[in-house]
């Protein structure tokens, strides 16, 4: 009971200060004016091949979301812990009877709360917009739900990475580089390096067997690939992503892929924050 | 009850790497006591905090606060503490800060917040810790620092840069915490500073601790000389210092050493010699000169 409520106190404090400082505006805007974008600009989805236009710009913002939710995570977390230090109030909340899990899961839960309030509010007001234009269909809106609570994840993912290097140095600026060197690496860098591998293997060993798990294997990925498998035939998909078409095993396992990744840098983040001593 | 230990620290030793930064350093701190620590940038006071907190492994020696081991639940329900150079979040305020701090330590909110007006800023407690004077920042960490009467209370130089005036109230807040029956440690540059304002000082010189007691007493044992300067009439020094020794200051004066019990002989024998003597200056040792008296590094061999 004690327990739940110093982790709401810093839950509640955490989304308190990223609305003050103007962070849950500046994200929603983001992305509802990306995926406004990606409805209404661009090739305009109405009509091809049959699929609706929800479901074609959920696809297209599946996308999309690989590249801006992880950056938005990160830029919420990067600083929770080592800003912390900087200020020296750190050891301050240290000295309470406030648990290190406590401090580090209330961070966690209160930078979740930001990031989904950005994108179900941001992308809802897209999907509202692209509704009214278009027209509503129950595969769509499925298609948005899903890509709603999927990319919630993998925002969580990033919030953890991000709580991870906010742990693992003291300095914010430290930190803010390795975040923008980790979002290349992971987000950017992967891809290329699958590309680069797909074309040098030209359809051999590594594209059957070991490339679909590589894929898996990055949380961005691993998101994209489930959200357009579920989407099956009806949205054209090319490149990487017409793996989805092909995966040796259930997309479930993307998810699950998804859910290891939180649970591994939790505890990563965990383990440095209790060895920290401030 | 007036004898109750609330911080016992033993022998501690604590090494970063070849750094020694506390040195069998032994301390305590009764109820309703207040004891300042003082030492130079990098004596190991801050050190010595952050051991008490549990944040440090120890290298010798034990720590008990009220009975409890450090970084227990219990004793971290028994301690608080104000870092030195804190700064809150300054997007929130006043008494959004108080409150944070009254749920991580279990408190109801609104009992805690009522310390606000016990520091006396009540009146900004809805407007943004970035709006606040250094002087007020310091007030709302020591409200936090009240919240849940703590057993212990440790402020790491809680007064650096505030003016007097604020340094006095700040004092007076401490004054009055330690007569409700906590135990306070602070610590402080300046033995000036907390004169009158601690029961007791221990100083720390490079991580050990140099002297600890009562401050008249520490005043004492360093038993440093009074100084008694005698300018002579007429710009004739040399007269004087034939007469009565001591040290040529300039051409007019001439100083003397003489210890507290023979004050009185030296003033009289100057009296005595007339209207060679223009003016007395009696130059008692100040509590800084007892501060650095016992703060200077051992001599070789010293070491003990």
């Amino acid at each position: 009971m004690k327990s739940l409520s110093r982790i709401a106190a810093v839950a509640n404090t955490e989304t308190r200060l990223a609305s003050r400082n103007r962070w849950v505006l500046l994200a929603t805007l983001i992305l509802v004016l990306f995926a406004l974008a990606l409805a209404f600009l661009g090739a305009g989805p109405a009509g091809s091949r049959g699929a609706s236009a929800l479901t074609l710009t959920a696809a297209s913002l599946a996308t999309l979301s690989v590249y801006l939710i992880p950056l938005i995570a990160l830029l919420l977390s990067y600083e929770t812990i080592a800003g912390e230090i900087e200020r020296n109030t750190l050891p301050l909340v240290l000295a309470t009877p406030v648990r290190r899990s406590e401090i580090l899961i209330g961070k966690f839960l209160g930078h979740i709360a930001v990031l989904s309030v950005a994108t179900v509010v941001g992308y809802g007001i897209a999907g509202a917009a692209v509704t009214l234009v278009h027209g509503f269909d129950p595969g769509g809106a499925l298609a948005w739900t899903r890509l709603i609570v999927t990319g919630i994840l993998l925002g969580a993912v990033f919030v953890a990475i991000g709580i991870l290097v906010s742990a693992s140095t003291p300095r914010v600026g430290t930190a803010a580089a390795l975040l923008v060197g980790i979002w290349l690496l992971l987000v950017v860098l992967y891809d290329l390096a699958l590309l680069a591998g797909l074309i040098v293997d030209d359809g051999g060993m590594f594209t059957k067997t070991i490339f679909p798990l590589l894929v898996v294997a990055n949380p961005g990925d691993a998101f994209r690939l489930f959200n357009l498998a579920a989407l099956e035939a009806s949205a054209p998909v090319g490149g990487i992503d017409g793996l989805a078409r092909s995966l040796p095993f259930p997309p479930a396992l993307a998810l699950a892929a998804l859910a290891g990744w939180l649970v591994v840098m939790l505890s990563a983040g965990l383990a440095r924050f209790r060895r920290l001593r401030p | 009850m007036t004898n109750e230990t609330l911080l016992g620290v033993d022998d501690l030793t604590i090494a970063f790497g070849s750094l020694t930064a506390l040195d069998h350093v032994s301390l305590s701190v009764q109820k309703g006591e207040r004891l300042a620590l003082l030492g130079h940038n990098g004596a190991g006071k801050s050190t010595l905090f952050r051991a008490i907190l549990g944040f440090l492994s120890l290298n010798t020696g034990t720590i008990r606060i009220a009975d409890a081991a450090p970084g227990s639940e219990r004793a971290r329900r028994a301690v608080s503490y104000l870092p030195e150079a804190v700064a809150f979040s300054k997007a929130l305020t006043g008494s959004e800060v108080i409150t944070y701090f009254a749920r991580l330590k279990g408190e109801p909110p609104r009992k805690a917040l009522e310390l606000l007006e016990t520091v006396g800023i009540a009146d900004a407690s809805k407007r943004r810790v970035g709006t606040y004077s250094k002087g007020m920042r310091q007030r709302l960490g020591l409200a936090q620092a009240l919240i849940g009467r703590p057993d212990l209370l440790l402020l790491d130089e809680p007064t650096s840069g505030l003016d007097p005036i604020s340094r006095g109230e700040f004092y007076d807040l401490v004054d009055r915490v330690a007569r409700q029956g906590a135990a306070v440690l602070l610590s402080s540059h300046s033995l000036t500073e907390v004169e009158a304002k601690t029961d007791r000082v221990a100083i720390l010189s490079k991580g050990r601790l140099v002297a600890e007691g009562r401050l008249a007493d520490l005043a004492g044992a360093a038993a440093l000389p009074i100084k008694v300067r005698v300018r002579a009439k007429g710009a004739d020094a040399d007269a004087l210092h034939a007469k009565i020794g001591g040290r040529r200051l300039n051409g007019r004066s001439v100083e003397l050493d003489c210890g507290t019990g023979d004050k009185m002989a030296v003033l009289s024998r100057l009296a005595a010699l007339g209207d060679v003597v223009a003016d007395i200056e009696i130059d008692t040792p100040r509590l800084d000169d007892v501060y650095r008296h016992y703060s200077k590094p051992p001599a070789p061999g010293d070491a003990a």
